[in-house]
C-alpha cells in the first residue's frame, strides 16, 4: 500500500515504539517527590538532554508540550502577550502567510481579539521569504514589534526558508523570531543555536515519535504568557503532568533523526527527484510547485498542480487504487479548501484546488514511486473527465 | 424526441448480477445510511459521499431542522465506517447556493412556489453530483430516496412510486431525465419497506443514526423561518391585499410572503361579507399585490406548465393520467397534452392549493411518466396567472 502522506504523519519507528511500550507500564508522576517520581523525572529529564543535543539546543530550553500546535500557540500568542505587557506599543506581528494554521490562525485570532496589527511578509514564486523583506515591513518602528513568526519549511510545498538570515534581520532590530521546525527537523540540519532563533517548534509524530507530544524549544531569556494554567511543571510557561512514555519516544525518535538526516535526505532525495520525474513524464503538463532546486526544499517533498482537475478527485482516484497522499491543504469539516500557500505564491484558484501533495518517509520504497507512476497518467485523465462541465444542467 | 444520451440501454446502467461502482449519497440521516448498507450488501462496491452545501455550516443540528452541519457530516462518516467503505466530503455548496437557493429566492421574488428538494434532486444530486460520479468512472448514485426503479423486459427503466407510499418520495424525483434515472439507484424504495422498518434495519446494522429524527423543512433555512429568510434576502415592501372584486381588504409587506392556498398570516381587520375565510388566490410580484377570496375560488380545473422533463418515451396526443401536484398532495385524474413544447394538462375534477412554480409529476399508475412546473392556472371561478 503506497503510503506517500508522510508529511500529515510518519510511522513510529520500533526504536520509539519500543521506548514507549517500556514507560507505559511503570508508574510515577514526574513531579513526585518519592523514588517512582524520581525515575519517571530521570526519563523525562534524561529525554529532554537527548533531544536538546538533538536540536542544538541547551536542556533548560526544551518545554515539552502536547504538539506543535500548542507549541505554535505558546511561541506566538504567548510571547505577543509577554512582549506586549513589558512594552505597550509592541502590537505589530510580522508573519508569513504561508504559515501553518496553527501559526495563521493563532495571529488572526490575536488580531481579532487582542488588537494585534498583522503585517504580512510579501513571498516569492516558490513560497520563500526574503530577509529584505521582513527589514522592509519593519519599517520605521521596530519598536512596535512584538514578533516575527517564520516557518523553518512550509507543510504543503516543502519550501526552505532562509531560517539564518531571516534571524538576522529581526535580530538588527530586536525582533524575537520564532519558526515552527515541525516539517524540517529530520530532513534538514535543525540548529537551534546556530539559527539564532528565539523560539522553534517541533513536534513528534512527523518524525517517527508518538502523537500528542511537541516541543517549543525557547531561548532562555524569554517567558511567553502561558496559555494553560495549573502546577507550572515546565519553566513555569506549560503545564500539565509530564507524559514520560511520550517525552521518551519522542526523544529517542528525535535522536534517530537527527542522526540519520544526512543519510535519509540524500536516499530520500533521490528516491523524490525520482517520483517527480515519472510523474511529470506521465502528465506532461504537471506543474511542480515549490522550489525546483533541491536545496531549496525538503527532500521527501513532491508537490504538484495537475490543471484541468480537482484535487479531490485525484485523491479519491488514487486512493482506490491503495495510494494515499493528500491535497496538502487544511481541512474545513472534511471539505479541501483552496491553498493559502499557492494562493499566497501568485497560483490562481484553479491551480490551487487541482493540487497533491506526495511526502516520502522512512518506510517508502522504489516501489512506491512505481505504483504512482504507473497510476498518475490515467487518474489524472479521468480526473479531467469529470471536471468537464455537463450538459444536462439546463 | 426519443435520442436520449445515456438512455436506459446505456451499458454503465446498473445491471442486475454485475457488482457496480456506487457512489453512495450520504447526508447523515438513516435512510441514505440504510440505503449505502444495502448497497454494499448486494455486492457492490460502495464508496459513500457527504455533499457540504453550506460554506458556512452549523457545528449541530437543532432538533429536525436543517441538515449539513458539521455534525451531519460526521454522522455520515461514522455510517460510511460501520457499513466498510471509504467516505469523503464533497463540497457543492457554490453549485447549491447558484441552482438552489439563488433559485428558490428568485421564485418567490417572482411570485411562484419553488420546491427545493426537487431542485437540488435535478441540479445538485443527480446532474453535478452524477456528472462528478460518472466522470469519475462510477456506475451509479444511490440515495435513501424513497422511489422504486423497475427495469423492463426491453432494458429500460422505469420510476415508480416506492411501495410504501406514506413514504413515497418520486414526487421530487420526476424531474429525472432518463439519463439520470439510468444511473439512479434507490435501495429502499425496491422493497415494500416502512418508516420504522428501515430505524430497525439501522439498529440491526449498528448504525448509530437509526433513532435520528428525521429532516423537514428546508434544508438551508436552520431555523424554519422562510418568511424571516425571504424578507432578508429580498426586503420588505408593503403592497396591498385586495378581493376578487379589486378591492382593497388589508395590506401585507411583501408579496413574496404568500403561497396560493395560504389561509393563516394574511391579517386582514374585517371579516368577508359572507363571513367566511378567505384564501390567497394569487400574487402578482408586479404590482406586489395579493388577491384573496373564498375556498371556492381555488378549485383548479385545469393548468399549464413548462420545461417539461420525462422519465422515458415522451407521451404523444392527450392521454389520461394522474397527476400528483404538490409534495404530499394526493393524485388527480388528467388528460395531459404536450403542446408548443408546454404541458397543458386538464383535471377531472377541481384541485386546491395549486400553486405556479410547483411541479405537477404525471403517473400511470404507480409508474412516473414525466413531470412540468406548473406555470398558469385556470380555475372553476376566475382565471388566474
Amino acid at each position: 500500500m503506497p503510503y506517500l502522506d508522510h508529511a500529515a504523519t510518519t510511522p513510529m519507528l520500533p526504536e520509539a515504539v519500543q521506548a514507549m511500550t517500556a514507560q507505559l507500564g511503570r508508574t510515577g508522576n514526574a513531579s513526585s517527590l518519592h523514588a517512582a517520581g524520581r525515575r519517571a523525572r530521570r526519563v523525562v529529564e534524561e529525554s529532554r538532554e537527548t533531544l536538546a543535543a538533538a536540536l542544538g539546543a541547551r536542556p533548560s530550553e526544551v518545554v515539552f508540550t502536547g504538539g506543535g500546535t500548542e507549541s505554535d500557540n505558546l511561541a506566538v500568542k504567548g510571547l505577543f502577550w509577554s512582549r506586549r505587557a513589558a512594552d505597550a506599543r509592541r502590537t505589530r506581528v510580522l508573519v508569513s502567510p504561508v504559515e501553518h494554521h496553527a501559526v495563521l490562525d493563532a495571529v488572526l485570532w490575536l488580531e481579532e481579539h487582542e488588537g494585534a496589527r498583522l503585517e504580512w511578509l510579501p513571498v516569492d514564486a516558490v513560497g520563500r521569504v526574503h530577509p529584505e523583506a521582513l527589514r522592509q515591513a519593519v519599517g520605521d518602528t521596530p519598536q512596535d514589534i512584538a514578533l516575527a513568526t517564520v516557518m523553518w519549511a512550509n507543510n504543503e510545498v516543502g519550501t526552505v526558508q532562509p531560517v539564518r538570515e531571516l534571524v538576522e534581520a529581526a535580530h538588527e532590530f530586536g525582533i524575537p523570531l520564532h519558526a515552527d521546525a515541525v516539517q524540517a527537523f529530520g530532513q534538514v540540519p535543525v540548529d537551534f543555536a546556530e539559527s539564532g532563533l528565539d523560539a522553534m517548534t517541533v513536534t513528534g509524530h512527523k518524525i517517527g515519535g508518538p502523537f500528542g507530544v511537541g516541543a517549543l524549544v525557547l531561548g532562555r531569556d524569554h517567558k511567553p504568557v502561558p496559555q494553560l494554567h495549573g502546577g507550572g511543571q515546565e519553566r513555569d510557561v506549560r503545564s500539565g503532568t509530564l507524559d514520560a512514555p511520550a517525552i521518551a519516544a519522542f526523544a529517542v525518535a528525535g535522536e534517530l533523526a537527527a542522526e540519520r538526516r544526512e543519510e535519509f535526505a540524500h536516499e530520500i532525495g533521490a528516491l523524490r527527484d525520482d517520483l517527480v520525474q515519472r510523474v511529470v513524464k506521465a502528465v506532461p503538463d504537471a506543474v511542480l510547485n515549490g522550489d525546483p532546486v533541491p536545496e531549496g526544499r525538503l527532500p521527501a517533498n513532491a508537490h504538484f498542480s495537475f490543471p484541468g482537475c480537482e484535487g479531490d478527485s485525484l485523491l479519491l482516484l488514487l486512493d482506490a487504487q491503495g495510494i494515499e497522499c493528500s491535497t496538502g491543504s487544511a481541512c474545513s469539516a472534511g471539505v479541501a479548501q483552496p491553498s493559502h500557500v499557492l494562493l499566497a505564491m501568485g497560483a490562481d484558484a484553479e491551480r490551487a484546488r487541482g493540487s497533491l501533495r506526495f511526502s516520502l518517509g522512512h518506510t517508502s520504497t522504489q516501489d512506491d514511486v512505481e505504483a504512482l507512476a504507473a497510476a498518475i497518467g490515467p487518474v489524472v485523465e479521468r480526473a479531467r473527465r469529470a471536471a468537464q462541465p455537463k450538459c444536462h444542467t439546463g | 424526441m426519443t435520442d436520449f444520451p445515456g438512455a436506459p440501454t446505456d451499458p454503465t446502467a446498473p445491471r442486475e448480477g454485475r457488482p457496480l461502482r456506487v457512489l453512495a449519497a450520504m447526508s447523515g440521516g438513516v435512510d441514505s445510511a440504510v440505503a449505502a448498507a444495502r448497497a454494499a450488501e448486494a455486492g457492490h462496491e460502495v464508496t459513500g459521499v457527504h455533499l457540504a452545501l453550506s460554506a458556512n455550516p452549523q457545528s449541530f443540528r437543532t432538533g429536525a431542522r436543517g441538515c449539513c452541519t458539521i455534525e451531519d457530516s460526521r454522522d455520515a462518516r461514522r455510517a460510511a465506517d460501520v457499513i466498510g467503505v471509504p467516505f469523503y466530503v464533497w463540497d457543492l455548496a457554490e453549485r447549491f447556493r447558484q441552482d438552489v437557493i439563488d433559485d428558490f429566492v428568485a421564485e418567490y421574488a417572482a411570485g411562484r412556489t419553488p420546491n427545493p428538494c426537487l431542485r437540488c434532486n435535478e441540479k445538485i444530486k443527480f446532474a453535478a453530483l452524477l456528472d462528478k460520479a460518472v466522470g469519475l468512472g462510477f456506475d451509479a448514485v444511490c440515495t435513501g430516496h424513497y422511489a422504486k426503479i423497475v427495469e423492463t423486459a426491453d432494458g429500460g427503466r422505469e420510476l415508480h412510486r416506492a411501495a410504501d407510499w406514506a413514504k413515497d418520495q418520486s414526487y421530487v424525483l420526476g424531474v429525472l431525465d432518463a439519463r439520470q434515472l439510468a444511473h439512479a439507484m434507490f435501495p429502499l424504495g425496491d422493497t415494500e419497506t416502512t418508516k420504522d422498518e428501515i430505524r430497525a434495519e439501522a439498529e440491526r446494522r449498528g448504525l448509530a443514526v437509526a433513532r435520528k429524527p428525521d429532516s423537514h423543512d428546508i434544508c438551508f433555512i436552520a431555523d424554519g423561518d422562510t418568511q424571516g429568510f425571504l424578507a432578508k434576502h429580498l426586503g420588505t415592501a408593503e403592497g396591498d391585499i385586495v378581493d376578487t372584486e379589486g378591492t382593497k381588504v388589508g395590506t401585507h409587506s411583501g408579496a413574496y410572503g404568500f403561497t396560493v392556498g395560504q389561509r393563516k398570516g394574511l391579517r386582514i381587520g374585517h371579516p368577508a361579507a359572507d363571513g367566511k375565510p378567505r384564501y390567497v388566490l394569487d400574487i402578482s410580484p408586479v404590482d406586489n399585490t395579493v388577491t384573496v377570496g373564498p375556498a371556492e375560488a381555488l378549485d383548479v380545473v385545469a393548468l399549464t406548465a413548462v420545461k417539461p422533463r420525462w422519465c422515458g418515451q415522451v407521451p404523444e396526443g392527450p392521454a389520461e393520467y394522474t397527476a400528483q401536484l404538490r409534495a404530499h398532495g394526493g393524485e388527480v385524474p388528467v388528460t395531459a397534452e404536450l403542446a408548443d413544447g408546454e404541458l397543458r394538462v386538464r383535471l377531472a375534477r377541481p384541485a386546491r392549493g395549486i400553486a405556479p412554480g410547483q411541479a405537477v409529476v404525471l403517473y400511470d399508475g404507480t409508474r412516473v411518466v414525466g413531470s412540468a412546473t406548473i406555470a398558469t392556472t385556470e380555475r372553476a371561478a376566475v382565471s388566474a396567472v
